[in-house]
């Protein structure tokens, strides 16, 4: 019992942190709040299926083409949409939300549910691991997780690009002197929370059907690991991520499965009373004091 | 030496004279200012009891949703900008169902009641994100509704999936679309003049800058209350009164239509201008009636109109409009072309 | 019991230590001048005493009472007042509803004192601070008042808000000699009226003119303390003015 706490805290923390890390890259560099990241995760996966499916083409073939066109869908809602609204932050909000409740009702207009939309696991069987039985997707699952991270970490740590990154994220203006085109960075940090997004929806989504709720999930998820971790904060999100992962192991466990759904927003709003500016967030004092 | 054209707008000289000197000296200057206040005054009032039965229904579900919207623009213009109005909406009318359900008490105590109720627990669960700003309240906002969904989903309170059925209905609908009416005119009068008064200040000074109150000796959690418990209250007369109008209450009050649907209404008709919402919410109330045969697909046309007044009318309808009635608008010869600056 | 006394404050920001561990005091009816190059800690000084940070450590003793840590409105309310260096009005309103924000506080109500409309009370204080009463300039909204006229509105807000203990925050910086020169005599004023006033300011001619006593901080250390004619003589302090050692 105690293991399978364990192992199963585990997987469930790196799903949440893989979905939470798309959302949270976007936002600590271009200050954008990709509020259409459910729809993108729901997207990524339906792409993924019919490519599989409806058009018989391989799966990583499929997979990967699903992944592309969901990167350049944010680097066009950026181009298209956000450029037009920069420095507001609102509209920015309205607009990206406004996209993702476009995506997921339509999906759900056109009628996407059921045990059909369903993408199959990458391998069966599964694996003995301290004692406990997980299905080789979710270890598929936990190694993509920890080497996206990794590369992540190289990225924008060890590259010319990550530099230019983290220049934009800490000064927008200063970064324009010394010639990083902000606009550049930010369409290509929206490109990249999209691909982090498609990414973890084919490697998550075999796990279960493919569904517009599910969508929305994903969303209060994110945000919820990103609230709780500090919204540009990296170390914050996995931090967080273990947190509610293990929670909710737990009281599913032990307490009961339906109160699974009320651990993040138990979390969430704690976490918000003692530390407005969540765990890690990079306390602006200032403003999180008034 | 080229010669290109620009558009000039000039002030017409009606409303120069009455923007600075209440002074009005003919029926036409009168007419001028009063139509426009007058039109959906009398309009509305016209149009709720001439209009067939069927669109009665829609009427009361517009006057509601301008509610809805009032209290979203109410709210953003203390710098409380929410994406989750349907929290409100739902609180307030799972407290009047449950008043009226569970403890049985007539429509005329469970409204009220639930309205209270409502607007005590919406402060109380907000409050928690006060200490947010801007983007960051906004996103809690909009997540907070959608796991209490979720709570009522796999807890299975308040009959769950099912809802709560058979609430007692009102007596009848001419009442419900008087009842309606009174209520939106009474939240728009009394945000306008909430607002415009010295105390309202505090509140839109709230958003200027939050710091600049604190430094006035004000606590800046105090009043932010204060915004939620007025805005959250209003939304949850809402919700209150439309469980009553449909006698049943589901998880649906939690769905994102119901925050969407204020928002749209606020920036196509203008954020910031009370006026705005309500004019959106008259536009996109029938809109969405018209469009229920499309089933899912009207949420869709929503926030697709959202997305498209956002970018490319930011101000609003209102404000345009409102542009277009007081300036002339013409095109002039501008010699030597429009200079850089 | 000296009337204001900080001990030890100290804040960091991450790695930065912006005060390091500064004590100093006030007297009753004093104008302490605190002086220091950039990035030397002042702003971050007067934030930790008016409640807009809280210190890691030490006290901050108001009138015998510890108000460290405290909310800014409480403090405000006790009767410290401050202006910020990045001026902070209220856009959307008109220059005197600016004043009426204030007017709202506890401590107006406690204080008594304002008796009438709060509109009037709100332009009479305007008024006394330089703006023309029978111009338009004080019904303009903020958004479009030139900065002179936003750092009068808020010098008087604290007025307003009749405080004892005022930390104006770099008053001076990006006004005219002239205005200046106007504004000079009401910070007089309002010592002879009793009122104790922190200064920080980079105009160190005009300063030393009217402070008491000069502080000054360099790295978030305090490194002088004096009369302002000790302190133009101290050589450490041109040091860090200047980094030469003189
Ligand atoms: N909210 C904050 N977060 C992180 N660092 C801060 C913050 N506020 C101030 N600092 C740092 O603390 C140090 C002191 O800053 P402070 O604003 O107090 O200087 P100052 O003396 O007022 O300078 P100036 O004369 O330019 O106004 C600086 O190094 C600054 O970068
Ligand atoms: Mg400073």
């Amino acid at each position: 019992m105690l293991l399978s706490v364990l192992v199963y805290g585990f997987i469930n923390s790196v799903i949440l942190a893989m979905v939470a890390l798309g959302f949270s890259i976007t936002f600590g560099i271009s200050r954008v709040a990709n509020f259409s990241h459910g729809g993108f995760y729901i997207l990524g996966g339906i792409f993924t299926w019919y490519g599989l499916i409806k058009l018989g083409m391989p799966y990583f073939l499929s997979a990967g083409l699903s992944i592309i066109i969901i990167g350049a869908l944010g680097a066009l809602m950026y181009k298209v949409i956000l450029i037009r609204l920069r420095g507001l932050e609102l509209s920015e909000v309205i607009a990206t939300l406004s996209l993702g409740i476009v995506i997921l009702e339509l999906l759900r207009g056109l009628g996407v549910f059921g045990y059909e939309f369903r993408n199959p696991v990458f391998m069966d069987g599964s694996v003995d691991i301290l004692g406990v039985g997980v299905g080789i997707q979710r270890i598929i699952i936990v190694c993509a997780g920890a080497l996206l991270l990794i590369l992540l970490h190289f990225f924008v740590h060890h590259t010319k690009m990550g530099l230019a990154f983290r220049g934009v994220a800490q000064q927008e203006h200063t970064a324009l002197s010394v010639g990083i085109n902000p606009d550049l960075v930010s369409m290509l940090s929206l490109a990249m929370g999209s691909v982090m997004c498609a990414l973890s929806a084919v490697l998550i989504l075999p796990l279960g059907v493919i569904s517009v709720d599910e969508g929305y999930d994903i969303l209060i998820k994110a945000l919820a690991v990103c609230i709780i971790g500090g919204l540009e904060s990296t170390l914050g999100v996995l931090v967080a991520a273990f947190i509610i992962g293990y929670i909710e192991v737990l009281t599913s466990m032990y307490i009961s499965s339906a109160l699974t759904s009320v651990v993040p927003l138990a979390c969430m709003l704690g976490i918000l009373l003692v530390r407005p500016s969540g765990i890690f967030g990079k306390s602006k004092e200032i403003e999180e004091r008034v | 030496m080229s010669t290109e054209r620009r558009k000039e707008r000039i002030d017409r000289p009606i409303k120069a004279v009455t923007d600075d000197i209440f002074c009005l000296s003919s029926i036409r200057e009168i007419a001028y200012l009063v139509i426009p206040r007058m039109l959906p005054v009398v309009g509305l009032l016209l149009l709720a009891f001439l209009v067939p039965p069927y669109w009665r229904k829609v009427m009361v579900i517009t006057f509601v949703m301008g509610m809805m919207a009032l209290s979203w623009d109410f709210m953003a213009s203390c710098g409380l900008t929410s994406l989750g109005q349907a929290l409100f909406f739902a609180l307030g009318a799972y407290s009047a169902g449950a008043a009226n359900h569970y403890l049985g008490l007539p429509i005329y105590l469970s409204i009220p009641l639930g309205t209270l109720i409502g607007a005590v627990i919406s402060t109380a669960c907000i409050y928690p994100t006060l200490g947010l700003r801007g983007i960051y309240f906004s996103v809690v906002t909009l997540i907070i509704p959608l796991m209490l969904m979720r709570v009522v989903e796999t807890t299975g309170i308040f009959g769950g999936t099912e809802g709560i059925t058979g609430l007692s209905p009102f007596p009848g609908i001419i009442v419900t679309i008087a009842l309606s009416m009174i209520a939106l005119w009474i939240t728009f009068f009394g945000l306008r003049r909430l607002i415009d008064s010295d105390y309202g200040h505090i509140f839109v000074a709230l958003k200027d800058n939050d710091r600049a109150v604190e430094a006035s000796g004000l606590s800046i959690r105090w009043f932010k209350v204060q915004a939620i418990f007025i805005g959250s209250g209003i939304c949850c007369f809402c919700g209150a009164f439309m469980t009553h109008y449909y006698m049943s209450i589901g998880m649906s009050a939690f769905a994102v239509d119901l925050s969407i649907f204020p928002i749209a209404a606020s920036v196509v008709g203008g954020m910031g201008t009370l006026v705005g919402p309500l004019l959106g919410a008259i536009i996109l109330g029938p809109l969405s009636e018209a469009l229920r045969a499309f089933g899912s697909f009207r949420v869709v046309i929503y926030a697709a109109l959202l997305g498209t007044f956002i970018v490319m009318l930011p101000e609003g309808l209102f404000p345009y409009l409102a542009r277009k009635y007081q300036q002339i608008e013409r095109w002039v010869e501008a010699p030597g072309g429009i200079s850089e600056d | 019991m000296e009337y204001l006394k900080i001990e030890n404050l100290r804040k960091t920001f991450g790695g930065v230590v912006a005060v390091d561990n500064i004590s100093f005091e006030v007297e009753q009816g004093a104008l302490l001048g605190i002086i220091g190059p950039n990035g030397s800690g002042k702003t971050t000084t007067v934030n930790l005493i008016t409640g807009f940070l809280t210190p890691d450590s030490g006290k901050v003793m108001f009138k015998g009472r510890d108000i460290a840590g405290l909310r800014a409105s409480k403090i405000t309310n006790l009767g410290i007042g401050r202006t910020f260096q990045m001026v902070k009005p209220f856009y959307r309103l008109p220059a005197f509803k600016n004043l009426v924000v204030p007017l709202f506080s506890p401590r107006v109500k406690r204080m008594g004192g304002h008796y009438g409309e709060k509109d009037t009370l709100a332009l009479d204080i305007l008024e006394d601070i330089g703006f023309e009463r029978d111009s338009a300039v004080p019904y303009k909204p903020a958004s479009i008042l030139p900065h002179g006229y936003l750092k009068r509105l808020e010098m008087a807000r604290v007025i307003a808000l009749q405080s004892e203990l005022i930390v104006f925050d770099e008053l001076y910086s990006g006004l005219t000699l002239a205005e200046v020169a106007s504004i000079s005599p009401m910070i007089e004023k309002l010592i002879e009226a009793g009122k104790t006033i922190i200064m920080v300011e980079h105009r160190l001619k005009e300063l030393f003119k009217i402070a008491h006593r000069v502080m000054v901080l360099d790295q978030g250390k305090k490194i002088a303390e004096g009369s302002p004619r000790e302190i133009m003589k101290q050589p450490s302090v041109k040091k860090a003015y200047l980094g030469v050692e003189l």
